[in-house]
């Protein structure tokens, strides 16, 4: 998948929420939706179980209309987190131009994070895709849960964040961080074109 | 009548954006090759964009790179005023000389051209003749050249001919940066967020944008207190003349995250995707301006995604530093080869080498010393020790004491060894490229190249050495083409600082065919005579002949051949071989008594054949005209067997 087509002029960044289950994904990009002018938003689709859960995966894509003479898309998808949608996972994840790994911050959730964070890695080599060159941030989700409940950032981040890259404390349900991380990995991810080195 | 270029109009003041960096770019290629890059620069933009800025950036820094370059600035109201002036005193012609004159001429505001028939065609002209003869014309307006009206097809022409760039309005970066850097010249400083907001206004161009911080500063002076971002939008009265920032301001009180979003990701792409087309297309523009190829740089940009679009702009300028290292390499030995345009295309790079080695290899150097000769073996006496010594010093700082050197002297005293022993030792330096000739062969050499069409190949060739040595120089008299080379090659050697030595019979001021030009040259330098070869000469060039020969000798015969006179060398050697000669007629030692009897005619010589004084050796060793440099080759033959079928002959 191209990120820029200069013959086009478009720009397409695909942009996948990884994490285990329950830990916020869909939440960012319901937050997102809800913040995205009508005109500029496609339909979210969202193929979840009676109980909400993904089933499949979200789409949302959002069109920020003609930047730098380039008609620019974001494309957001979430992974189901269930252990055993590992397919789904791998599949969504197939060509992604950034990854946000969405974190839950309860502590008794840590082993599952690092689980799905080696799930991810475990995933991105069968795709053949360089784990190192990939843009990824993170995100400590539900932050706004009662303190001892849950690890701080600083703590997460010496858990988690091994490669340092960007993380950033959120709380989707309320909104806060959605859009720092989103800024965040976009940066990342358009920061690449400037290197010429675009998928 | 001509304004003064504003000495604080320079690159330097000049802030540079995406929205001007094609302007500024080509102004700087015009600024570094004035009449070749692109002529005439015609320059278009809105007013307060920086044209007038850039327009004497463009001026100042041709100066400061060619002082000597005549430079004119002015508006085209001056243009015409001056003109108007001129005619009205009778001074048409004049006034036409005075701008035909000007290396670099900056037109500014020609959009004032429309309706005016007369200026139209006065400018047509000046643009005409100032083109031919190879001057920078750079033009600016406020709109492009089709645009102004009532413009004569021609004039729109020829502006469109050179290039056509245009300057727009800043984007938000850049008025920023103009702000902070006008600011900071002003010595004022603000509240941070106060120079985004005014630069977030939507101004049509610098010079309100200016305006606006003038007003700022005034305000800050006065009530000497630092304005906050609101207090400077309600100064500037932003709110009602720029809505859009206002609305964003708005939207991120009110939490509009995705606006905010939407503009961070807009200056990222921006930065991200102009940032390397702008790179690319300045590279573009900087080689296509210095006259190279740039397809492979002109397909990137058509690429649907850029590779390592540094890497292939680092590829490609190092490609043409080859091109541009070889171009030099061949230009020194044929200029003509040098201008082809292999050396423009750095796609043709294996070309251009294949080509550059097989010029390397087809120029010959020129024609260096004989090896026969070495200063070791020249026999120093009184009579020559002056000229000895000159040769010493002359090796010593070569081209820096004497230079010319003039070996004058009759012939066969050695003259033309002591040139190739000089230049034996010149050629010993590092580097040294040592033309050591006959000015006969040098003659010929010349003729050749003439009638092969290759003069700028011989003179590449002879100016490449680094010493000249001409032997029998007056042998170039009557050749006035030689001279007239000679003359110039003379010149380019000399500047450089590279030797010359020639070697003459008489002094030069004697020579006889020879321009005057040459001969005043030639004493220019240190004029030095050979004399007869003294006792000690004598004795040292017998000996050495001798030993040559191979023939037992004892003391008393070279005493005695040494106190025999002699005009030169050669004559002794003559000497020499007739006492030998004799000595093997009759089969009898080499003595000194046989040696008087030959010499002093008690026992004349065998063959009436051979009785005349003068011929010696079978062949006439004369010095009094003849081509003597292929006589000298005789006496040195080594081996007395030639010398006898020669004779046979």
């Amino acid at each position: 998948m191209s990120l820029v087509n200069f013959t086009t002029r478009e720009i397409t960044c695909k942009i996948v929420y990884y994490g285990p289950g329950r830990s916020g994904k869909t939440t960012n990009l319901h937050y997102v939706y809800g913040r995205v002018p009508e005109a500029r938003r496609g339909r979210m689709v969202s193929l979840a179980t009676q109980t909400d859960r993904t089933l499949f995966f979200d789409f949302l894509p959002i069109d920020l209309g003609q930047i730098s003479g380039f008609s620019t898309r974001f494309q957001l998808y979430t992974v189901p987190g269930q252990v055993y949608y590992n397919a789904t996972r791998r599949l969504v994840l197939q060509g992604a131009d950034g990854v946000v790994f969405v974190a839950d911050s309860q502590a008794r959730q840590l082993d599952e994070n690092i689980e799905s964070l080696q799930n991810l890695q475990s995933n991105l080599l069968e795709l053949g895709v360089d784990v190192r060159t990939l843009p990824v941030v993170l995100q400590y989700n539900k932050q706004d849960l009662p303190r001892e409940l849950i690890l701080q950032a600083a703590d997460l981040d010496d858990a988690l964040n091994f490669r340092g890259v960007p993380s950033f404390a959120a709380d989707a349900l309320h909104g806060k961080g959605v859009f720092e991380t989103l800024k965040g990995i976009s940066e990342l991810v358009l920061k690449r074109l400037a290197a010429g080195s675009a998928i | 009548m001509t304004a003064a270029l504003n000495p604080k109009f320079t690159f330097e003041t000049l802030v540079v954006g995406a929205a001007n960096q094609l302007a500024v770019t080509a102004g700087r290629t015009v600024t570094e090759n004035p009449g070749s890059a692109y002529n005439p620069l015609f320059i278009y933009g809105g007013s307060g964009l920086g044209k007038t800025h850039l327009l004497m950036a463009i001026g100042q820094a041709a100066q400061k790179l060619a002082p000597t370059l005549n430079i004119e600035y002015l508006t085209l109201d001056e243009y015409v005023e001056a003109f108007h002036a001129a005619v009205a005193a009778g001074q048409g012609d004049l006034f036409r000389r005075r701008f035909q004159n000007v290396d670099v001429l900056l037109v500014d505001d020609v959009q004032f051209l429309t309706n005016r028939k007369e200026m139209q065609a006065e400018l047509l002209r000046l643009t005409e003749a100032l083109q031919t003869a190879g001057h920078q014309i750079v033009l600016t307006s406020d709109r492009p050249p089709v645009e102004i009206a009532d413009l004569d097809e021609r004039l729109i022409t020829r502006f469109s001919g050179g290039l056509v760039v245009d300057m727009g309005v800043p984007d938000y970066e850049t008025r920023v940066a103009i702000l902070r850097r006008r600011a900071e010249e002003r010595g004022s400083r603000f509240q941070p967020g106060v120079l985004e907001t005014v630069a977030g206004a939507e101004f049509q161009n610098v010079r309100e944008l200016l305006g606006a911080l003038n007003r700022l500063i005034a305000y800050q002076a006065v009530n000497d207190t630092f304005l906050n971002a609101a207090g400077a939008k309600q100064l500037l009265g932003i709110s009602t003349m720029a809505p859009d920032v206002e609305a964003a301001a708005a939207r991120a009180a009110s939490g509009d995250e995705f606006g905010a979003f939407l503009e961070d990701v807009t200056v990222t792409v921006g930065k991200a995707v102009e940032a390397w087309r702008a790179r690319v297309g300045e590279a573009i523009l900087r080689w296509e301006g210095e006259g190279y190829r740039t397809h492979r740089l002109e397909a990137l940009l058509q690429q649907e995604a850029p590779g390592a679009v540094d890497a292939v702009i680092a590829a490609f300028a190092k490609d043409v530093e080859r091109l541009r290292a070889l171009e030099t390499q061949v230009a020194a030995l044929d200029p003509q080869a040098a201008g082809q345009s292999v050396f423009r295309d750095p796609e043709r790079l294996a070309e251009a080498r294949e080509l550059a080695a097989s010029v390397e290899s087809g120029v010959a150097p020129p024609p260096g010393p004989s090896a026969a000769f070495p200063l070791a073996a020249f026999a120093v006496g009184q009579s020559n020790q002056v000229a000895v010594s000159a040769v010493r010093a002359a090796l010593e700082r070569p081209g820096k004491q004497y230079n010319p050197l003039v070996l004058t002297g009759k012939s066969g005293l050695g003259k033309t060894h002591l040139l190739h022993a000089m230049g034996l030792g010149l050629a010993q330096k590092r580097g040294a490229v040592v033309a050591c000739l006959s000015t006969q062969d040098f003659v010929d050499e010349l003729i050749a190249a003439i009638d092969g069409n290759r003069m700028d190949w011989w003179r590449a060739r002879y100016r490449r050495a680094t010493a000249l040595l001409l032997d029998d120089i007056h042998l170039i008299a009557e050749k006035e083409r030689t001279q007239e080379e000679l003359f110039n090659l003379f010149n380019v050697l000399q500047d450089r600082e590279r030797q010359l030595v020639f070697t003459a019979p008489t002094h030069p001021k004697t020579l006889e065919g020879v321009e005057e030009r040459i001969r005043s040259r030639l004493e220019g330098g240190l004029v030095v005579e050979l004399g007869e070869p003294d006792r000690v000469v004598r004795r040292a060039v017998l000996e050495r002949l001798l030993a040559q020969q191979e023939v037992p000798f004892d003391e008393t015969l070279l005493e005695y051949l040494a106190d025999r006179p002699a005009d030169s060398v050669r004559s002794l050697s003559a000497m020499l071989q007739r006492v030998m000669t004799a000595a093997a007629a009759q089969d009898a030692p080499m003595s000194a008594g046989l040696a008087r009897d030959v010499l002093e005619g008690q026992q004349p010589v065998v063959t009436g054949r051979r009785s005349g004084a003068v011929r010696t050796s079978g062949i006439v060793v004369s010095s009094l005209g003849g081509i003597r440099s292929r006589e000298k080759m005789v006496w040195e033959w080594p081996d007395i067997v030639d010398r006898m079928l020669e004779e046979l002959r």
